[in-house]
């Protein structure tokens, strides 16, 4: 019989805890698929943030770190530098990204460090509760901007591959999303693309990936996969932003 | 006899790191501590280590905690303010049973404070400084000499006890020149089948982590520590006493209190007066026998602190209040005179009368 669909290896078998509808599990099985085809698993590490995935590290078969809130991209600086060798990744919420633990993205990217960084950007600080998050958009009603986010107030949201863009130092930054499946799939290539930078030590790769978190959307599963289409989309263009490989 | 070399503090510690086989540091410059940076970012890259400035003291202890995680010896250095931002990552790293080492160079706070030596960090650093239930092992140097040996027993420490530890100095020696030896004993090997090296698909997973959402797990790991930090305080207390045979006072400082306070003891004992020194060089855990042992000699105890009196409280507990505790004292980066110290000694010795 011949095997079309299976577990990917680097996946534990430990059940997610996440909401009914949130994509952290797509993202998560991704990941496991990329580290799998590019024969990693041996020498992959990965940092989980704070954030809804901070349990992320029960759900890999590699080695993990659990880092402060923010500070994921200096760890994996740190578990990089410590052995060039292996094959260090982050993984981390809007709030833990490009909120509290911005200074340590940007230095990250602009040093060109060799690391893989999957940002996801929900829209909203899923794990507190679903306050307002640095990527929240203008209008969106959230625990802290309950009359919706209003940009005279606590300013716009920020495009971090656009923004990242801007430095030297990254390699690769695209924005994905995982609405559908041909997003799913496009995703995926993105994906695997930034874990094979990093093993052929081209430097600086993240992908920012368009989520969604129901539970603090307040909507059933494929209502917001249809808000992330028609609300975040259009804010949030899918599409690489940086490439040097395709530089000449 | 080994040769001796001329050198600061700073740069005492650096090569001492080096020598007992960190090969990554992380910092971000400030005074009075840039020594450290700088002689590793010229070091480093000659035995094929990593020198990184990093963005903030907050990303370097994070780069610290990686590089820890993934079981190699590494170090990084500040000064108060850099200490306070520190702080969560040492946090992680002791909730994580991390080894690393810590350089304080303290100046006077709080706040911006200023750039003259101080010892006013002493409650950040033996009484928690971050979160939780956890402690450091905090060790206190005197000359540019212990700068480096202590700076060679801290990883040795962080190694066997699974926790950052701290080097409590300040802005005067980390800044003077001494002559320092730098033949250090043969470093031992510790095995670290807990760190993130990368499975190589032969063992299984490794986490590095200080979360536990089950109270009582988080307790049992908690226990855990607290048991090797019994294990310290029965082996690694390290305290030097001087001329207390006789003593009837005794002056307590460590660092660079200590300094002035030995020589406040040698003018002393001048004068005829029987008076001796204790020094704690691990401040924690605290040289509590030695100062309990005193206290059923001596008639009273002088404190000599560059802060607002800060050690003096473990002093207190240590000797149970059973004697006098007087303290000599100066702040914000100014450091007390031998002849201050002096002053009080003799004072007492009138009251005494
Ligand atoms: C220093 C610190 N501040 C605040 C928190 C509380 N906290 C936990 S998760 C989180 C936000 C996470 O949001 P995000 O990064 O967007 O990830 P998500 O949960 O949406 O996946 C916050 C503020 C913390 N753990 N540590």
């Amino acid at each position: 019989m011949k095997t079309v669909f299976e577990k990917p290896k680097s996946l534990s078998n430990v059940p997610l805890h996440y909401c009914p509808g949130c994509t952290h599990g797509i993202v998560h099985r991704l990941v496991a698929e990329a580290v799998d085809e590019l024969g990693i698993e041996g020498k992959t590490i990965g940092v989980a943030p704070v954030g809804c995935a901070v349990l992320i590290y029960e759900y890999y078969n590699f080695d993990m770190a659990q880092a402060a809130h923010g500070r994921a991209p200096a760890v994996a600086t740190g578990i990089k530098r410590a052995d060039p060798n292996n094959i260090v990744f982050t993984y981390q919420g809007d709030g833990d990204l490009a909120s509290i633990g911005m200074a340590e993205t940007v230095h990250a990217a602009a040093r060109g460090e060799n690391i893989t960084i999957i940002f996801i950007n929900n829209t909203i600080y899923g794990m507190t509760g679903g306050q307002m998050a640095p990527t929240s958009l203008p209008g969106q009603v959230t625990q802290t901007s309950p009359y919706g986010r209003n940009p005279s107030l606590c300013g716009y949201p920020i495009k971090v591959c656009e923004m990242l863009a801007t430095l030297d130092g990254p390699e690769y930054l695209e924005r994905v999303s995982v609405h559908n499946v041909k997003f799913v799939r496009s995703a995926k290539k993105a994906i695997k693309k930034a874990f094979e930078n990093q093993v052929n030590n081209k430097g600086f790769s993240l992908i920012e990936v368009l989520s969604t978190c129901t539970t603090n959307w307040g909507l059933a599963p494929t209502a917001a996969l249809k808000w992330l289409e028609e609300k975040m989309l259009p804010y949030y263009p899918v599409g690489v932003y940086k490439d040097r490989s395709k530089v000449q | 006899m080994s040769d001796k070399v001329l050198m600061k503090g700073n740069e005492a510690i650096a090569e001492a790191a080096i020598a007992a086989g960190c090969r990554h540091y992380f910092g971000y410059p400030i005074t009075p501590q840039n020594e450290i940076g700088a002689y590793m970012s010229k070091r480093m890259p000659k035995v094929g280590g990593v020198f990184l400035q990093a963005e903030s003291e907050v990303a370097a202890i994070n780069m610290v905690y990686g590089v820890a995680g993934a079981g190699k010896r590494v170090m990084t250095s500040s000064s108060s303010p850099g200490i306070s931002l520190k702080a969560e990552g040492i946090s992680y790293a002791a909730g994580a049973d991390l080894p690393a080492v810590i350089v304080n160079i303290q100046r006077g706070g709080p706040g911006l404070g200023g750039i003259q030596p101080s010892q006013a960090d002493y409650f950040q650093a033996v009484k928690g400084g971050g979160h939780g239930d956890y402690k450091l092992i905090v060790l206190a140097p005197a000359s540019v000499q212990e700068m480096a040996s202590l700076t060679v027993k801290a990883f040795e420490l962080a190694d066997r006890y699974l926790t950052p530890v701290m080097i409590l100095s300040d802005g005067t020696l980390g800044q003077m020149m001494e002559p320092v030896s730098l033949d250090f004993p043969q470093q031992q090997v510790f095995e670290k089948p807990w760190a993130l090296t990368g499975t190589k698909c032969a063992r299984p997973k490794n986490v590095v982590n200080s979360l536990h959402l089950v109270a009582e797990k988080l307790e049992q790991k908690i226990l855990a520590r607290y048991e090797r930090y019994k294990a310290a305080e029965q082996n690694e207390v390290m305290c030097e006493e001087y001329l207390m045979d006789d003593a009837e006072i005794c002056v307590v400082g460590f660092g660079i209190s200590s300094r002035v306070a030995r020589s406040a003891v040698n003018a002393a004992r001048a004068k005829g007066i029987k008076v001796g020194l204790i020094r704690p060089v691990t401040l924690w855990p605290f040289p509590d026998a030695a100062l309990k042992a005193a206290a059923k000699k001596v008639k009273a105890f002088i404190c000599v602190e560059c802060s607002m009196g800060q050690m003096i409280e473990d002093v207190k507990l240590a000797t149970e209040f059973s004697k006098p505790i007087h303290l000599v004292c100066r702040s914000g980066g100014v450091i007390p005179s031998p002849e201050e110290v002096v002053g009080k000694i003799e004072e007492l010795m009138i009251n005494d009368k």
